[in-house]
Formats: structure tokens, C-alpha cells, sequence
């Protein structure tokens, strides 16, 4: 039987942690009961830290004029795809700021000119981007998303979404695009065959309430497209943010929470992560967040809910910039599954196997 | 779970050496942390501890090269080091104020004396007389009963009257002679280590005991490391804490890998399960990690160590901690486990409680 909105709320605030983790368990298990754990070979690619949104619990933006901004050009692109390939990777996921000098073909020309020349799946773009996209070529969400798919567009990543909750974004990130708006363009996207992932950062000023908000927001849109492949709750990471060097409001509207910004601890992690297992009904994969918590604690999550162990990051940018790096090879990955039980297997973004280990 | 084991654990009743063995067997983690937190409740409350402490290393040159360990260096080896006592007491100086215990364990040095290590105590028993000095492995205290010919129980003695306050729990590693002879053939046996630790607790001077887990030892070789703690401690009463250590293989001969999270978390459980007669089980978060060693107070551990301003053993081998918590990290760590944060000293005697 499906949990509602007010046993959720009470599960995060008052559970024996253990209890909700063994029922996240027995999820998964129905869900996955060949005790496989996937992973897939990617690479993050951020073709540029420019952003004029500006999110304060960011840390690897720049200015658009400032002098660390960067914008890949195409063989740095290229050169980063052929490694991937060559180190068996199957997906790239493209993303970067809402640069104010890039048009709509700068876009188009990438995906097409990828596709021309790999055979790789493209995970591109969180809706902040592509609504950033639509806004500035003047065409609706559902053409841009389009034009993005029939250039060469296979999916997308649930990015973005941190929490969507307005309360908490006007806050968090004024300048980024509202609930709504995060949740239009997946449902446009998820029409158009397009799939995608959604996450959730927790952890920095949001309360117990946004973060049952932002479930039901996606279990809803989940109920009417099927779209999502898999969730993806991760811990805000407050090094070299701006959130987090600023002097607390204690009388900021609305009232923060986590006015120190005290970083989200593993417990905290566990539970959110087994109460995602059990509100996503609708969902059948959850990701553990190895980047954010380590490989130890991706290994527990593993029995709390999660059935997934992410990518392998062949790079990573935007975590390393708040100060967090668990360097990580493929092997180190394969080894952390079978280490706890499971049988290890490589994935594409799809879900499908590739690869048994 | 296995139906019988429940009950006897429920009831209050010992665990066989096959019983505790069936435990790391068994899938359902969840239960056995459940099992082990009513153990522990039992003990300890809702209270979870944490102690306001520093490390000091007065030398890593060590006569014995455990493969396991990335820490020690032969004399004139580079990064070799030695710390006169002035420079000790300079480092305690320097530290924030609060400091209720001094950790100190180094390596075997082929040419100190014995008196240099008499007179450390002293000096910081007269320079810090309100801090407790918990110093010396079982390793070392049989090293200083060599060069000083006093056989062990004098050598405890002397030390105890320079100041020695109480005895860290390093240098048991796993006991099983066949595993030793591969983990550290050149270090004291499983049983001289255990002679050492009653000879202490006789001489007044309590104790902790660790086990390092995760190389080449089996299920059975830990409950084996366990039961013989748990006998020693029926007779004794001197240990204070157990401390499960996870291998770190970096920088080591041996190489290797970590242990699982999972194998983390159940060798807590199993070790509060066991070991009945302890009060308490440390998940020392230097070699768990923050992360795992406060989930670990949901597997039946009661203190996560302390703010440890200054490791340098685990981190030569590849400790991806940082180097020291603040206190209002640990209070953090702890409420948010659900546990009431209780600062102790050295001999778990309550500082301040966080409410």
C-alpha cells in the first residue's frame, strides 16, 4: 500500500532508523530479487562554469566575464568522449552553466557533431538549462526540447531540482528555475520519449516538510509519464559556497532551518535514502551517492533502499569544487559491490545490462 | 537472524564461540544492530561518548616492520622522527583548551632508554597535571620491560608512578599465531599481549583492547580475538573499551583492500554481542570514517573517540578522515544519531552532558 504525504513526514521526523532501512531493504529486494547492483561508465562534462544564476550553495560557478570562465571548445570535447570510450564508458553526461553568449545552435552543434563522430549516449542538460535554452531562442519547452532530441539528445539528468520546493529555492537559488517550471520540462521531456533521472539535495536549509514535497512532486509526475529511470537523493556539500560563508539571517524570510549550515550527516543520509525507497513506489532504481558519502557508506546505502551505485565519474567537477574527492576507479566499484553480496554489473542509461562481472 | 541466538542475546545470555561465528554469516544486518543497540542501551542509556584528545607519536622509528603498518621507519630512513620532550610538551601547549586526555604510542625505538619515557611522564604529569595520560601500547610495554630488565610488572609499575593514568589498546591485531606470523611476525605474541593487559590490570592501570580486521583473517579468528577478551576481562575487569580497527592497506607491504561498510557495521555488532562484559565499544571514527562511525552508534557502539587533534598512524596508510573533529562536530554527529552527546575524560567519567 502506497505511504501518503503525513506518514512520510513522520517516518523522517520519528523512526528507528534500522526498521525503516530493513523495509527500504525488502523494497529492493522485490524490486531487483537477483541481488544485482548496477553501475554505468561515464563521464561528467562541463562545457562551461559560466552561469548567470548564481545559486549560493554552489561552488564551481564563475562569472560569465570573469577570468576563470571557461567554455570547451570542440576538441577538448572530443578528446574528453574518446577516453571515455576508450575506457569502456557508454554515457557522458553534458553539463553546464546558463551561459548568457551561447544560442540555441551552439547546442544543436555539439549534440550533432558528438553524434557524428561517437556511438554514446548523450544524458544532457538538467531543466534549468534547457529552460535557460528556451527562454533565450524565444520556442516553447516541447520545441526545444525537440530540436535538442532530433540533434542528437538521448536523455536527461534529473539535476536541478535540489529541492523543489519555492520556499526553499527562493532562498537557495532566487534566480533558478521555480518547481514548476523543473518539473514542466521533464513532463514535456518524459512526453516526447525523452527519459531522465531526478535528484534531490537535502541537507541544506530546506525542513522536513520540503523534503516530502519535493517526493510527492516526483512520485505525482512519475504516475502520469513513467519517464524517471531513478532517483537520486544526495547531501549538500557546503565547502566554498557562498551559503555557507555567509554570516547566518536568523530573521531572513523565510526562516532557514539549518542557519549554521551544519552538513547533513550519514544517519541523516540513510534515512532519507530508505524513505525514498519506500515513497517511489512508482521509481525502480535508487542510486547511492558514492561521490557525497564515500564508498563505504554507498556500500551501506546499499542495504538501505539504494540498488545502484551511480557512475563511475571518470570526472567530476562540481563536488570536487566544495571541497569533496573520493577518488574512484571502475574496479574500486566492481569490488565494493561484490564485497557486499551483490553481483556487480555494468549498465547503460537505460537500465539495461552490458556486462556481468 | 537464527531464532535461538535472539533469544539467548534478549535473554541476557552468552554467545558460544559457533553462535558468535554464525552471526557474521547471517544476512540481516538490521536485526543485529538492533540486537546489539539493546545491548548496548542496557549499558549505556541513550548516551554516547566522545573525549577531548590528543595524539602524540615521540618517535615511528620501530625495530618491528608489521607489514601492515605504513607508519614506521628505520633509524636514518627518510622520514624518520624523533621528538625530544621539550618539543612533546611545546605540541600539548598548543592545543585548545579543554584537553582531558593525552594518546600517547610510538614506535620501538632501538636507543632510548627507559628512564626517556619515565621522565616524559613525569614532565607532563608536572605540566598538565589535570590531563589523563593514556600511553603505551602491550607492544611497547614489553619492549621497555626488555631494555630496562625489570620484568613486566615493575616496568608497569614504574611507569604508573611517573604518571601512566591508563593503557591504549593497540598492538593486538588478531591473536591466531597463524595469522600474526603473516601480519607481523617480528611483534609480541597474541598470548604476551594478553599477559601484558592482566599484568596491567593487576597493577591498578586500566585498559582498552582493539582487534585490526579486514587482511587475512577469517570469522573464525576474530571470535576467537573476542572470547579470549572476554576471558581475560571475566578475571580481570580492567578493559575499559573495545575498538574494532578497520585495515587500511594503503602504503602498506601488504596492499589489500578496505573492509565493506557492511563488514564495519556488523563487526561492531557482533563485538558488543560478544564481548558482555566490556562497558563499552568505540567506533573510532579516524578509521571509519565520520559517516560510518556514527551509524555505527545504531550497531551497538557508545563512543566515537575524540576530537584526536594530530593521527598520523592511519593516516600514512591512507585515512581519507581529516585530522582532527571539533567538539561541536562530535555533539553534531552524536544528537544526530538520536544519542545524547556526553563528553568523558579518560576513565569515562562524564565532563559535561549535551542535553
Amino acid at each position: 500500500m502506497r505511504i501518503g504525504k503525513k506518514t512520510a513526514l513522520n517516518l523522517l521526523r520519528d523512526s528507528d532508523l534500522l526498521e525503516l532501512g530493513r523495509i527500504a531493504d525488502g523494497i529492493r529486494k522485490d524490486l531487483h530479487p537477483d541481488g544485482i547492483v548496477t553501475f554505468i561508465v561515464d563521464r561528467n562534462i562541463n562545457y562551461t562554469n559560466a552561469c548567470i544564476n548564481k545559486c549560493r550553495f554552489c561552488a564551481f560557478y564563475r562569472d560569465p566575464d570573469s577570468p576563470e570562465a571557461y567554455v570547451l571548445d570542440e576538441e577538448q570535447l572530443f578528446e574528453k568522449i574518446r577516453e571515455t570510450i576508450h575506457q569502456g564508458g557508454t554515457q557522458i553526461l553534458i553539463q553546464g552553466g546558463l551561459h548568457p553568449a551561447l544560442e540555441l545552435s551552439f547546442y544543436t552543434e555539439m549534440l550533432k557533431s558528438i553524434k557524428k563522430h561517437f556511438n554514446i549516449n548523450v544524458h544532457g542538460f538538467s531543466p534549468p538549462e534547457i529552460s535557460y535554452i528556451a527562454e533565450k531562442s524565444g520556442l516553447t519547452l516541447r520545441e526545444t526540447l525537440l530540436t535538442l532530441k532530433d540533434a542528437g539528445l538521448d536523455s536527461i539528468p534529473g539535476g536541478g531540482a535540489e529541492i523543489l520546493s519555492d520556499r526553499v529555492r527562493k532562498v537557495l537559488s532566487p534566480k533558478k528555475i521555480r518547481s514548476s517550471e523543473w518539473l514542466e520540462v521533464m513532463e514535456e521531456a518524459h512526453g516526447l520519449g525523452i527519459k531522465s533521472t531526478a535528484t534531490m539535495m537535502f541537507g541544506s536549509i530546506e525542513g522536513e516538510e520540503d523534503i516530502i514535497e519535493h517526493l510527492d512532486a516526483i512520485r505525482s509526475l512519475q504516475d502520469r509519464t513513467g519517464g524517471f529511470t531513478a532517483f537520486i537523493p544526495w547531501s549538500f556539500q557546503p565547502g566554498n559556497t557562498e551559503i555557507a560563508k555567509q554570516e547566518p539571517d536568523v530573521n531572513s524570510q523565510p526562516a532557514t532551518r539549518n542557519p549554521q549550515l551544519i552538513p547533513a550527516t550519514a544517519v541523516d543520509y540513510l534515512r532519507i535514502l530508505s524513505l525514498s525507497r519506500l515513497y517511489l513506489d512508482n521509481i525502480k532504481n535508487i542510486q547511492a551517492s558514492w561521490v557525497t558519502q564515500g564508498l563505504k557508506m554507498a556500500q551501506a546505502a546499499l542495504r538501505f533502499g539504494a540498488n545502484d551505485f551511480g557512475s563511475t565519474m571518470i570526472e567530476e567537477n562540481v563536488v570536487k569544487a566544495a571541497g569533496v574527492s573520493f577518488r574512484v576507479t571502475r574496479e574500486d566499484i566492481i569490488n565494493s559491490i561484490s564485497q557486499t553480496g551483490f553481483r556487480p554489473a555494468q549498465r547503460d542509461t537505460r537500465y539495461n545490462i552490458i556486462k556481468h562481472f | 537472524m537464527l531464532e535461538t541466538i535472539k533469544q539467548k542475546i534478549l535473554a541476557g545470555e552468552r554467545l558460544s564461540f559457533e553462535e558468535a561465528v554464525a552471526l557474521f554469516h547471517d544476512d540481516d544486518i538490521h536485526t543485529l544492530g538492533k540486537l546489539a543497540t539493546s545491548v548496548a542501551e542496557k549499558k549505556n542509556g541513550n548516551r554516547a561518548y566522545f573525549i577531548q584528545n590528543r595524539h602524540v607519536n615521540p618517535t615511528n622509528i620501530c625495530v618491528n616492520r608489521c607489514r601492515f603498518c605504513a607508519f614506521s621507519r628505520s633509524t636514518g630512513e627518510k622520514g624518520a622522527f624523533e621528538l625530544s620532550i621539550d618539543e612533546i610538551l611545546r605540541r600539548i601547549e598548543l592545543s585548545p583548551e579543554g584537553l582531558r586526555e593525552i594518546h600517547i604510542v610510538g614506535g620501538l625505538h632501538p636507543d632510548r632508554p627507559f628512564e626517556y619515557y619515565l621522565s616524559l611522564l613525569r614532565e607532563l604529569r608536572k605540566h598538565f597535571p589535570r590531563i589523563h595520560i593514556k600511553a603505551f601500547t602491550a607492544v611497547e610495554v614489553d619492549y621497555f620491560s626488555g631494555i630496562s630488565n625489570l620484568g613486566l610488572r615493575d616496568t608497569l609499575l614504574s611507569l604508573k608512578k611517573s604518571g601512566l593514568d591508563a593503557m591504549p589498546g593497540g598492538g593486538a591485531e588478531i591473536f591466531a599465531n597463524s595469522i600474526r606470523e603473516r601480519l607481523c611476525p617480528e611483534k609480541i605474541t597474541g598470548e604476551r599481549w594478553l599477559e601484558v593487559h592482566r599484568t596491567a590490570h593487576l597493577c591498578g592501570i586500566k585498559t582498552n583492547a582493539t582487534m585490526l580486521y579486514g587482511h587475512f583473517e577469517s570469522s573464525e579468528d576474530r571470535i576467537d580475538h573476542l572470547v579470549r577478551l572476554r576471558e581475560l576481562q571475566d578475571q580481570t575487569g580492567g578493559f575499559q573499551a573495545f575498538i574494532p580497527l578497520s585495515y587500511h592497506p594503503q602504503n602498506t607491504d601488504m596492499g589489500g583492500r578496505y573492509p565493506s561498510g557492511i563488514d564495519d557495521l556488523k563487526t561492531i555488532a557482533i563485538s558488543r554481542l560478544v564481548l558482555d562484559n566490556f562497558p563499552h565499544i568505540k567506533a573510532y571514527w579516524v578509521m571509519l570514517g565520520e559517516k560510518l562511525s556514527q551509524v555505527a552508534l545504531l550497531f551497538g557502539a557508545d563512543d566515537i573517540d575524540g576530537t584526536v587533534i594530530e593521527e598520523k598512524i592511519t593516516h600514512a596508510a591512507g585515512a581519507m578522515t581529516g585530522e582532527g573533529l571539533t567538539k561541536a562536530e562530535m555533539v553534531n554527529l552524536i544528537r544526530k544519531a538520536g544519542k545524547v552527546p556526553v563528553e568523558r575524560d579518560a576513565f569515562y567519567e562524564t565532563v559535561k552532558v549535551y542535553a
